[in-house]
């Protein structure tokens, strides 16, 4: 959405302002999140993404009390459906969904009849009469959770599907940006790795150029998308040139399949020219930070000694993902209807 | 009852796409053959005994000729029989369908193109007629029996929706037919290439994080059979084309005089990697849509000459089969009865006139099959079509007469209907 639209957004909301309902994070009477689902950074508008970003700074508050749990989904079921298996995501999904106070229920693949041969969309349906308010699901093929959403009355949140789009990924990368640096615009946010597999890299790209910073993405040629350039970012095929500068250094991760022979040559060529260590990182700016949305493989894309050093942000972008994960639960949660049926 | 009566029908605008001849006046069927045509013709002096079909105004030419539709009889009739098969192509003009060997079993052996032959004969209004497996089990590894699938009645040879990846195979197939005259048809593609790809590789599959299939998959599979019909001197055809690029190499291909042809699907010159909007999987196709600059590129071939013949790639998949992720999904789009209707476009557009797109649709495909139909010519069969180019409608694919409604034009505005389908001059379809 350009600038444009987003001012045309403000200045007539497509829904009437929220009035009543459940009391926010905040006490304060919020916007309507003018979204049903979320199912990429696509589509929202700075303003979208920017009260995400404000809800989720309330809700790391709350995080931080002895006292964490909230009553604003009390009563509201929510559904973790995996059909990739998922550690980090799903558990801070579950976290998020307790901390509001909703019931959470987690549904992986390994378990369910997907496997014996039900289609995507019967899960959909059989999962939908069961009457949830909220759906988070992850796929491995692009597209997949977009599909389910149009079958199912709930909110659908995408947790990941294929090599399309992570939205809270990006959002709590944000989130965490925004706090270390006080800012997003203007920042230079490189990317390196396996973009052309990953709904990380996607997500980001569009958050990122949305919020003004200057994006640059790094990798061999053989894992960038084609056409990436048209995308909001300027590509590099050498860590020394695109890293210099450089305000936040954000890795990803590369699949073990892929690193002997069919994409890059080996572990050992690939750490190389492309894992970052403490000499690659030096001809970022001093004070740049480091990023990895997990898990890490270690002396593969990230040496150790960097993963744990001083600027390193990957522990806090697990604790900014329950805090995205609870404000993105809130604002979907608001178009329920509330205890009067309405 | 007479096997074939007489038949006068009055008050056409005839187009013979053979000779380009276009004029307005009735057309005389005698034997299920044509007779005469033209301005000239005395209507009062009809022999006795005939029926007499006032065409009014409408427009009279050969029926269509597709050489690309995949049809689930023998093995998956809950998708597409010959009889449902023969009903989608009658009512969209279609009078000659090759059905093509991707069948359980597939049609590798004569007996199952004697089956194909006796079961269209005893169901189908039009003509079915099979291709024949190029390799064993469509598995790209050994040709099959050329000379006695060819005597039981295929008319031509090819693996159907996929790519003979062995150059080896490949070399000695085309060697090996040119002693039978046989005629091998091929889907371009490196499948080594495209293993992985769902839709046209570019930006549109990098923001939809879909695997994408380069244009080179085509191109070099086109170049590498080119080396080979010069090498061996096969009759070749290209299943479809649908990039620039390929046409370029048909060119150079055509201008040092190799006798070799090509075709492009109608989905291919109606729509762009754009319509699949979000993972639309009615339009996940092989080849996949291109983009806008090579639908251009097709139009122009097709306005040209150099691509000789359109075809629908009929393939009809269940609901099972494609309400599923993209990438899960199966590939293909019903083509048979929309085919002509679509095709109009370009004539409306004025991309092509009336006789030069039934060359495509029409003749050409003919005399690449060897079949005397295609043309309004004295002595042929009067395989015809009546239809009123202009008319407008909505395609509601619950309408269509497929098993299947997988359809890429779902609510598109269309102009074009058929309303008298004839084949060996007995009418099969009226509305």
């Amino acid at each position: 959405m350009s600038v444009t639209d987003a001012v045309a957004c403000l200045a007539d909301p497509p829904f009437p302002l929220y009035s009543r309902g459940n009391m926010s994070l905040s006490g304060r009477e919020p916007r309507l999140f003018p979204h049903r689902h979320l199912l990429g950074i696509e589509g929202l508008s700075p303003d979208d993404i920017l009260q995400l970003l404000d809800m989720a700074e309330e809700a790391v508050e709350v995080s931080r009390q002895v006292e964490k749990k909230k009553t604003t989904l009390r009563g509201r079921t929510q559904i973790n459906l995996f059909f990739e298996a998922s550690t980090r995501t799903q558990a801070s999904f579950e976290l998020a969904g307790k901390r509001l106070g909703a019931d959470v229920m987690n549904m992986s693949v390994a378990s369910s009849s997907i496997k014996k041969g039900e289609t995507l969309i019967d899960t959909a349906m059989t999962l939908n009469a069961m009457r949830p308010d909220l759906i988070v699901v992850r796929h491995h093929a692009a597209g997949a959770v977009g599909l389910l959403a149009r079958k199912v009355d709930c909110s659908v949140i995408n947790a990941g599907d294929g090599a399309h789009e992570h939205p809270t990924q990006a959002l709590l990368d944000a989130l965490t940006i925004r706090r270390a640096k006080g800012r997003i615009r203007g920042l230079v946010v490189a990317i390196c790795g396996d973009i052309l597999h990953s709904r990380v890299a996607r997500s980001n790209l569009i958050l990122l150029n949305a919020l003004g910073a200057d994006v640059r993405v790094i990798g061999p040629t053989t894992l960038l998308p084609p056409g990436i350039e048209n995308m909001g970012a300027r590509v590099f095929t050498n860590m020394r040139d695109g890293l210099k500068d450089a305000d936040i250094v954000m890795m990803l991760r590369l699949q073990r399949e892929r690193m002997n022979g069919s994409f890059v040559p080996s572990v050992k060529e690939y750490f190389h020219y492309f894992g970052l260590d403490r000499e690659k990182l030096s001809v970022a700016k001093p004070d740049a930070l480091v990023m990895h949305p997990g898990p890490m493989n270690r002396g593969v894309e990230i040496a150790s000694d960097i993963a744990d050093g001083a600027q390193s942000l990957i522990r806090e972008q697990v604790e900014m993902g329950v805090a995205v994960r609870m404000a993105v639960l809130e604002a979907l949660s608001r178009h329920l209807p509330n205890a009067e049926g309405r | 009852m007479v096997r074939h009566r007489p038949t006068l029908i009055i008050n056409a605008h005839l187009v013979d796409p053979e000779t380009g001849r276009e004029e307005k006046g009735a057309l005389a069927i005698e034997n299920g053959l044509i007779h005469e045509w033209g301005h000239a013709i005395d209507a009062s002096a009809k022999p006795e005994g005939a029926l007499v079909i006032d065409a009014k105004g409408r427009v009279l030419t050969p029926g269509l000729i597709d050489l690309r539709a995949f049809v689930g009889e023998p093995g998956a009739e809950h998708r597409e029989s010959l009889a449902s098969a023969s009903r989608a192509a009658a009512a969209g003009g279609v009078t000659t369908v090759v059905c093509m060997p991707d069948t359980n079993p597939p049609v590798d052996d004569p007996a199952v193109v004697d089956y194909i032959i006796r079961r269209a004969r005893d169901t189908a209004g039009v003509r079915l007629i099979p291709a024949a497996a190029l390799t064993k089990g469509l598995h790209g590894k050994e040709m099959t029996e050329f000379g006695l699938l060819g005597a039981a009645g295929a008319i031509f040879f090819t693996d159907g929706a996929r790519s003979v990846a062995n150059a080896q195979v490949m070399r000695r197939a085309f060697t090996y037919a040119r002693d039978f005259d046989a005629l091998i048809v091929h889907h371009v593609e490196e499948p080594t290439l495209s293993i992985d790809g769902v839709m046209n590789e570019g930006e549109l599959s990098s923001r939809l994080g879909l695997p994408g299939i380069p244009k080179a998959a085509e191109t070099i599979m086109l170049e590498r059979d080119l080396a080979l019909v010069r090498l061996t001197g096969a009759r070749y055809h290209a299943a479809m084309i649908s990039c620039a690029e390929s046409l370029e190499i048909i060119k150079r291909a055509k201008d040092e005089g190799l006798s070799i042809t090509c075709g492009v699907s109608i989905n291919n010159l109606a729509l762009n990697e754009n319509d699949i909007g979000s993972y639309r999987t009615f339009l996940k196709l092989s080849p996949p849509l291109r983009a806008e600059e090579d639908r251009r590129a097709m139009i122009e071939g097709v306005a040209s000459g150099l691509i000789d013949v359109i075809v629908s790639d009929h393939n009809p998949q269940d609901v099972e089969a494609k309400r599923q992720p993209f990438i899960e999904c199966a590939d293909g789009a019903i083509g048979l009865e929309t085919m002509l209707s679509v095709a109009l476009r370009l004539v409306h557009n004025g991309d092509v006139t009336m006789p030069k797109l039934f060359r495509a649709l029409s003749t050409t495909p003919a005399d690449i099959l060897g079949l005397p139909q295609g043309r309004l010519r004295k002595g042929t069969p009067a395989d015809l079509i009546l239809f009123d180019p202009d008319e407008p409608f909505i395609l509601d694919p619950e309408k269509l007469h497929s098993r299947c409604k997988n359809t890429p034009f779902d609510g598109s505005r269309l102009q074009g209907r058929v309303h008298m389908t004839m084949v060996d001059g007995r009418i099969v379809q009226e509305s």
